[in-house]
């Protein structure tokens, strides 16, 4: 039985994905969960994994072609299935991809188009596999115009997955768990059902819950009968984090001649799509100030002098001190909604990592519960990870407001873009030693300039002010971070 | 508070109703002289006397038809059947005459009266009369159906019943007629169509009704004692059904059983469940089970009798498997 690939939403927000690499040829030998190219999402590099046994008969994207979710990628069937129907099927359901053309290309003819539908007729009731529910639900609500010929056929061989909730789930279920049985004493007289082709069970709530956080099913082992994943393992899962990781970066391009042509990457995309819809639409301000840093400096060198393992950045005091005054002006923690200013509780704060080809804002959750030797070691090991993009969607998702520092490059102050819904965002520039007054005698100083971007709609002017007063507070007397 | 029997509740609220409103009157087989088959009418006829509390021949039919017939000219009729085994025989003016007049005259007749008597199992009454019809009646548009479980509700609900406009059909219970609870005293109203929490936790739902409710609140005692809190959602109405109720408590626990008295196929927990799958669909962390009556009349033997009911090990059973726990 044939089983299609096709481009899956990886993260939460991923509408399509870069195929970077084939890690598989055609005619090799596939078992369920290989691994079988590398997607870019938009935030990552992860893989694409085999839901299905056989052998991978036909790839229909080239590495480097971009599909929306849902496009066909490759068939995998048996050696000696005829897969015709499915890959003459593929231009059909997302029309993106160059095999379009394989089914007739832009100017069907009516006849070329009930051809196409009765294609995909056959080729979804072939692959059984995944796609029943989908499909019926489907064709419900297919209007009966779409339908050709009268024959009632579905229109689209290829559903469309929820994001991050795959509706063809991956292969592994215990082979011997059979359909659990009726409950006796039940009086029900309904057999158990056979799982058709190896479609993992899951129950509703759980497909919810994965959804809502970014949680892949393919990976999780399910505990409910017959191999179902219920509440307890999506908790469970979340608790362990499901292993998603990826192999080489992309290959670098070889450059000819004068000058290079840089194709957008899909991160490039989405930087510039979320940053234009953050300078449009949000009207911003910008609050500076300048603090006395001498003592946060002192702190990093005594830490330093403890040991590698007590070591702080200068970032790592900001962001500190950041949560803490966070958790006293919690109208600046907060998302604007839209109809609506939701203020958090938690603190979640983002800081943004420059990695090779643009940026990435991992989180550091209930920041303001952290020690400020937990932030150093958290905020170290993110910043690493996401230079080697191996970040989960669900960490660098769920930020309340954000750091961003640009110290390190000799920046003496700047002001950053607020990464929407979040309402304000932290730039901190370079710690440099300056001449200032202090009783009436001209001394040397660290001083430290913050600037504070703030969504006019849910901060206004005096709270922002209130904000980096409380903030300054803190890092000219350190001793509060660790008080 | 005062305790009273099921029984006792039933008959605090006739008597207030018969006092408030002239125009309610109590008819039925053996429902004066006698005092009522199971004595809910203890004392009414010489409280009441014989225009108010009156007697009928063995005709289920005929004295039912003279109910509508009254109600459709002004009275407020309070029909009592020996049990709702022999109603059947009254269905025609249940169904075609009472649930329809308003509709089919175009509004020109109401219809306030109440068909009253206990419903379902006893105790070794055998297979024709030990059934519970909640269903059927509850299939018909025009119709209310209240199952009340307990002495209050018992109360509040007759009294809502006797003073709505509509024929409402009033689901008493043999065995329920001893229990005791408290009963507020005088103008205690139970609205028609709202569900109680009789119970809350947050493991699962158990949703239930009439009979039943206090097979679920011996099993939420029991699973207590092995830390397992359950939601005891009593409908107390079956038609209308409060959904709302239903939801709220699913969406909380999202796993849920349905107990009633009756049969399974087209039972009272078809219907719930329908609702659950509706409202609740990204709740649910397991299929909702049900448990009911098992598919056979019902046996005159004791223990084949005990084996064919709804009870509480069956219904822990169910919660258990729809926790994963089993």
């Amino acid at each position: 039985m044939a089983t299609k690939v096709v481009m899956e939403a990886l993260s939460p927000t991923m509408e399509e994905g870069r195929l970077v690499k084939w890690n598989k040829n055609e005619g090799d030998q596939i078992k369920s969960g290989d691994i079988l190219a590398e997607v870019e999402t938009d935030k990552a590099v992860m893989e694409l994994v085999a839901r299905g046994d056989g052998v991978l008969r036909k790839r229909l994207a080239n590495e480097g072609d971009a599909s929306p979710v849902g496009t066909l990628l490759a068939v995998i069937a048996a050696p000696d299935e005829n897969i015709d129907s499915i890959v003459g099927s593929a231009g059909a359901g997302a029309g993106a991809s160059g095999q379009a053309a394989q089914s007739g290309g832009a100017s069907q003819s009516a006849g070329s188009a009930a051809q196409a539908v009765a294609d995909t007729k056959e080729s979804t009731s072939k692959s059984a596999v995944p796609q029943a529910p989908a499909q019926s639900q489907g064709e419900a609500s297919t209007p009966p115009q779409q339908k050709a010929g009268g024959q009632g056929a579905p229109p689209s061989a290829a559903p469309r997955p929820a994001p991050g909730a795959p509706s063809r789930p991956a292969a592994p279920r215990p082979p011997a768990a059979a359909a659990p049985a009726a409950p006796k004493g039940n009086g029900s007289s309904r057999p158990a059902a056979p799982a058709a082709g190896g479609r993992q069970r899951s129950s509703p709530l759980a497909r919810r819950l994965a959804t809502e956080r970014g949680i892949q099913l393919g990976g999780i082992q399910g505990t409910g009968p017959g191999g179902r994943i219920v509440k307890r393992d999506i908790e469970n899962a979340k608790a362990a984090g499901v292993a998603a990781g990826r192999s080489a970066a992309a290959a670098r391009l070889a450059t000819e001649g004068d000058f290079k042509d840089v194709a957008l990457t899909q991160i490039r995309k989405t930087i510039a799509k979320r940053l234009t819809e953050s300078n449009g639409p949000i009207p911003t301000f910008f609050l500076t100030a300048e603090f006395d840093a001498t003592r946060a400096a002192e702190l990093r060198i005594q830490l330093a002098e403890m040991g590698d393992e007590y070591k702080a950045s200068f970032n790592d005091i900001v962001i500190k001190a950041v949560a803490l005054a966070l958790a006293e002006h919690p109208e600046v923690n907060a998302h604007w909604l839209g109809d609506k200013i939701r203020q958090f509780n938690r603190i979640h704060v983002a800081m943004a990592v420059a990695i090779e080809d643009g940026l990435i804002t991992p989180v550091l959750f209930d920041a303001d519960q952290m020690t400020l030797w937990d932030i150093s070691a958290k905020a170290r090991d993110l910043a690493g990870r996401a230079r080697e993009r191996k970040l989960m969607p669900e960490e660098y998702t769920g930020s309340t407001f954000s750091v961003s520092n640009l110290g390190m490059f000799g920046i003496d102050q700047f002001t950053a873009i607020i990464n929407p819904p979040e309402t304000g965002i932290l730039a901190v520039g370079r710690a440099e030693d300056k001449a200032v007054f202090v009783d009436g005698q001209v001394v040397m100083r660290k001083r430290l300039r913050l600037t504070m971007s703030c969504d006019h709609r849910a901060v206004d002017g005096a709270v922002g002010a209130r904000f980096l007063q409380t903030l300054g507070r803190m890092i000219e007397n350190p001793l509060m971070l660790v008080y | 508070m005062a305790v009273l029997t099921y029984r006792d509740a039933l008959t605090q609220a006739l008597r207030e109703e018969l006092q408030r409103d002239d125009r309610v009157f109590l008819m039925g087989e053996e429902v004066a002289q006698y005092n009522g088959a199971y004595k809910v009418s203890k004392g009414l006829l010489d409280e009441f006397g014989p225009m108010r509390i009156v007697d009928t021949p063995i005709t289920e039919l005929g004295f039912a038809g003279v109910g509508v017939g009254a109600a459709m000219v002004g009275l407020r009729p309070i029909v009592e059947f020996m049990t709702w085994n022999f109603a059947l025989l009254a269905l025609d003016e249940v169904v075609n005459a009472a649930a329809k007049m308003l509709y089919m005259s175009g509004g020109q007749y109401k219809m306030p009266m109440v068909f009253r008597g206990p419903n379902g199992a006893a105790l070794q009454l055998a297979g024709q009369h030990s059934q519970a019809w909640e269903s059927w009646l509850a299939h018909i548009p025009g119709l209310k159906v209240l199952t009340p479980g307990t002495p209050a509700d018992a109360k509040g609900l007759l009294k809502s019943a006797i003073r709505d406009d509509n024929p409402v059909v009033f689901l008493e219970g043999e065995m329920l007629y001893n229990v005791k609870g408290e009963v507020p005293e005088g103008e205690h109203i139970v609205p028609i169509g709202v569900a109680e929490l009789k119970r809350e936790g947050d493991h699962c739902s158990v949703i239930t009704h009439g009979k039943m409710v206090l097979v679920a609140m011996k099993v939420a005692d029991d699973l207590a004692k092995e830390g397992i809190n359950i939601d005891v959602v009593d409908l107390r109405t079956v038609r209308p059904m409060d959904v709302e109720a239903i939801s709220r408590s699913v969406q909380k626990t999202n796993r849920a059983v349905v107990l009633e008295e009756g049969w399974e196929i087209c039972g009272m927990g078809s219907q719930v469940v329908d609702f659950i799958q509706r409202e609740c669909f990204d709740d649910l962390d397991a299929p909702v089970l049900r448990v009911h009556q098992e598919e056979v009349p019902m046996p005159y033997a004791k223990n084949l009798e005990r084996a064919a009911k709804p009870d509480a090990g069956k219904t822990v059973k169910a919660i258990r498997k729809v926790m994963y726990l089993d």
